[in-house]
């Protein structure tokens, strides 16, 4: 693993590598003194052509407990924003020595050009780009329910995966980094997915992903289900036909209060709310939804330190690329 | 140096021994005064210029029926000289010049600029091909008669790149070149449905996150223009066909008689959207690269004549505008040296076509729709010498650095390919020799500049 770019191409090994080192920084930030010096002296570069303070800060809050230091470089007010190219701004972060760049772009596929390009031989991390992918996302978001899943079963974390767990996906998939990325390593790691949306918020070809696909979420609740994760409706949607109103969708496809209630009338005790932040409450989830005890939101947020540390350390500690032949005959067995 | 061109193409005899015409029986022609003066077996030499074409296919000059040569405006990208070269080089005795230049070719003085271009290069005729539309914005018709009646006599009409989408204008189109035996080529693309598209719309886009491109967009403007074109009886050709939802339309179509003709290029004969998931731009070309099953149609429609030639949407890009992020670079790919090769590979050595099908798809076809009567004739004794030799065993692996054209931008750079231009003879004259540029045709004086360019 020279790069994280994306969960479709994560094998089941270095998934679980991944989580279990962030266990192992999760004990680092519960420490009164929550640095480690593993990257001490090594550069990581956050690259943000697209606006997110909460991602931001979370790698960088990642590489400093790791004693890396940290270059923010935000496309907005630099020359980027002069019309100056990703591979200038590359081969500029390049001959400034930059160990790692955290990429964060609104067009899809940008992390790959650095990656498969000269411009740059810096460790490469998918922080977000366009509607492909966002793995750092869809990590934290696996960890979480790798937590409540084991603690379910009275089993530790570590190495464990989430067979059996079935997971339900609702909201924008389309657009959806999150869940594109969500729905590969879910099928990795064992569980079972179904996407919830509106037929115009799902992309053509969903039939051939690796989960089920309703319309319908009280249906879907109905069937059971241990995780509920919510998608983000960004506003630019609200207006292009996609949905007639957004109280028509709230109505259908939004976690209200009535389905908070039904999680309780169908017996479903141990199911948790997951949302990505940031959160429309009232549109996507109700704020009883967002601050029930069954939401995890604060948690993912928490974990997602715990992620972003586990992807720098292994990325930049060359630890992965040594075991490279072990886990890939590992991941062929066990998929 | 020019008077040793002038000379080089005023002295043209030259006797072509035992090549395989159309790929049948290997005979001897003789190009002299820029017309096959004989075809036979054991012709004399009488002081021609003897090649030596065992093992060689000799076949009538391709006929690109689009072309970009990005000449007037973007002459960073390519121009009339080293896009003529390229298609020399690529086995092409004329090439169609899309409108979509800076400033558009929408006027009799625009069209007459690169047809002087052309003709000063010399390597192969340029036929200038006419904005339908004033700037190709879709508004307003561009003065199409003037253009018909210039020394370029256009009769290819096309906002290639942009789609006539309003039906009112495009029906007007069609009824107006009537007057003067014109064809209306469209891009079919509508734009609602295209908006801020990046590729096919299907099983990839939906996994790479890039916003999709539907077959419908293409084959709900293909299924209207036929129609139109059945109505006020004209004559249609739909540019780069490239779904197999538009085959089935267009074999409809001329199942009812509608005067409709259709190109396919060389990358959708071959390339699938599954190359998108490098997120490399050279991939990225409007029609998109579609799916197996779609190139498989295409492959059919073309031998069976439902399309009926290949177009290479050449369409050369400065390196800046294809080193980006997908969704910022520019669309399409250079094609003029690699086409015979692809059409080889997909076609021939599949064994859908013969090398007279080739003949017919690369330059009798081509040069029937864009009324170019000295073109895409056969080989025989009297016709004008518009002659290619072929290695079909040859194979060789596509370098882009090496190209003539300007651009880098070939989908196929790395891939071995079979097929080789040998020569090229314009007007009887070697512009290609040894597979390499020899000297450019010399147009007279009179037809460069301004005095009348003679009969088509």
């Amino acid at each position: 693993m020279r790069h994280l770019l994306s969960t479709e191409d994560l094998s089941l090994a270095n998934a679980v590598r991944i989580l279990d080192t962030a266990e192992e920084m999760a004990a680092v930030g519960e420490r009164e003194v929550k640095k480690l010096p593993a990257l001490r002296g090594r550069t990581v570069v956050n690259l943000f052509f697209e606006d997110s303070t909460r991602t931001r800060i979370s790698f960088e809050a990642a590489a400093k407990r790791l004693s890396a230091d940290v270059i923010n470089f935000a496309a907005k007010g630099s020359s980027v924003s002069k019309g100056e190219s990703l591979k200038d701004t590359a081969q500029t972060l390049a001959a400034m020595g930059a160990d790692a760049v955290v990429i964060r772009h609104w067009a899809s596929g940008a992390p790959h050009r650095l990656a498969a390009t000269d411009w740059i031989d810096a460790a490469v991390i998918n922080a977000g780009d366009g509607t492909h992918e966002h793995p750092t996302q869809a990590l934290l978001d696996a960890f979480t329910m790798r937590r409540h899943w084991s603690q379910l079963a009275g089993t530790a974390s570590a190495g464990a995966d989430l067979k059996g767990m079935r997971v339900a996906i609702a909201g924008d998939v389309l657009h959806s980094r999150v869940a594109r990325s969500n729905v590969w390593l879910l099928r990795t790691l064992g569980a079972e997915v179904t996407l919830v949306a509106p037929p115009t918020l799902l992309p053509i070809g969903v039939e051939k992903w690796p989960c089920a696909v309703s319309f319908d979420l009280d249906e879907t609740m109905a069937q059971g289900v241990d995780a509920m994760m919510m998608l983000r409706v960004q506003g630019e949607r609200m207006n292009a036909s996609f949905f007639p109103t957004t109280r028509e969708y709230s109505r259908r496809w939004g976690f209200d209060d009535n389905r908070l209630r039904a999680l309780d009338t169908l017996g479903l005790k141990d199911t948790i709310i997951m949302h990505p932040g940031p959160m429309n409450r009232g549109l996507e989830i109700s704020s009883a939804a967002a601050d029930s005890p069954r939401s995890t939101v604060l948690a993912q947020v928490r974990n997602g330190v715990s992620i972003r540390m586990a992807a720098l350390y292994l990325l930049l500690s060359g630890e992965t690329r040594e075991q490279a032949t072990s886990t890939a005959a590992y991941s062929k067995e066990s998929h | 140096m020019a008077e040793q061109q002038q000379h080089a193409s005023t002295s043209g005899a030259y006797l072509i021994r035992g090549a395989a015409i159309l790929g049948g029986a290997a005979e001897d022609l003789l190009i002299r005064d820029g017309v096959i003066a004989a075809r036979g077996q054991n012709l004399s030499a009488d002081g021609a210029t003897i090649i030596e074409a065992a093992g060689l296919v000799a076949l009538p000059g391709m006929v690109d029926i689009h072309t970009h040569l990005r000449e007037p405006g973007r002459e960073d990208a390519e121009t009339v000289e080293t896009g003529t070269r390229a298609a020399a080089l690529g086995g092409y005795t004329a090439v169609h010049a899309m409108a979509n230049s800076t400033p558009v070719a929408d006027t009799a003085g625009v069209v007459e600029q690169v047809l002087t271009l052309g003709r000063t290069a010399g390597w192969v005729d340029v036929r200038p091909v006419g904005a339908v539309t004033v700037g190709l914005a879709g508004e307003q018709l561009a003065e199409l008669g003037a253009m018909a009646d210039s020394r370029a006599r256009v009769r290819v009409f096309s906002d290639d790149g942009i789609c006539v989408h309003d039906p009112v204008l495009m029906r007007r189109a069609l009824e107006y070149v009537k007057a003067f035996d014109g064809v209306v080529a469209q891009h079919a693309q509508e734009p609602r449905l295209t908006a801020g598209a990046q590729m096919n719309e299907g099983e990839v886009s939906a996994v790479l996150g890039l916003t999709g491109w539907p077959a419908v967009a293409e084959e709900s403007i293909i299924a209207r223009d036929v129609l139109l074109a059945q109505h006020v009886g004209s004559r249609l050709h739909v540019c780069h066909v490239s779904t197999a939802g538009s085959v089935e339309i267009i074999r409809w179509a001329k199942s009812r008689g509608v005067n409709v003709t259709a190109e396919v290029t060389p990358h959708h004969l071959w390339l699938t959207d599954e190359l998108a998931r490098s997120y490399d731009p050279v991939y990225k070309v409007n029609p998109p690269l579609r799916t197996d099953a779609d190139v498989q149609a295409l492959r059919a429609a073309l031998a069976d004549g439902t399309i009926d030639v290949v177009g290479t949407d050449h369409a050369p890009h400065p390196s800046e505008h294809k080193e980006c992020e997908w969704a910022q670079a520019a669309m399409g790919m250079t094609g003029l040296e690699t086409a015979l090769s692809v059409v080889q590979h997909t076609m021939i050595e599949t064994g859908l076509m013969g090398w007279e099908d080739f003949a017919r798809v690369t330059s009798t076809a081509p040069a029937a729709i864009g009324r170019l009567q000295d073109q895409g004739r056969p080989l025989e004794a009297g016709e004008p010498a518009n002659v290619i030799l072929v290695d079909p065993a040859a194979r060789w692996t596509v370098d882009p650095s090496k190209m003539a054209t300007m651009g880098r931008n070939s989908p196929f750079a790395g891939r071995e390919l079979p097929g080789r231009v040998v020569a090229t003879f314009f007007k009887g004259h070697p512009t290609v020799l040894d597979g390499k540029l020899n000297t450019p045709y010399r147009w007279p004086a009179d037809a460069v500049d301004a005095a009348p360019a003679g009969r088509p």
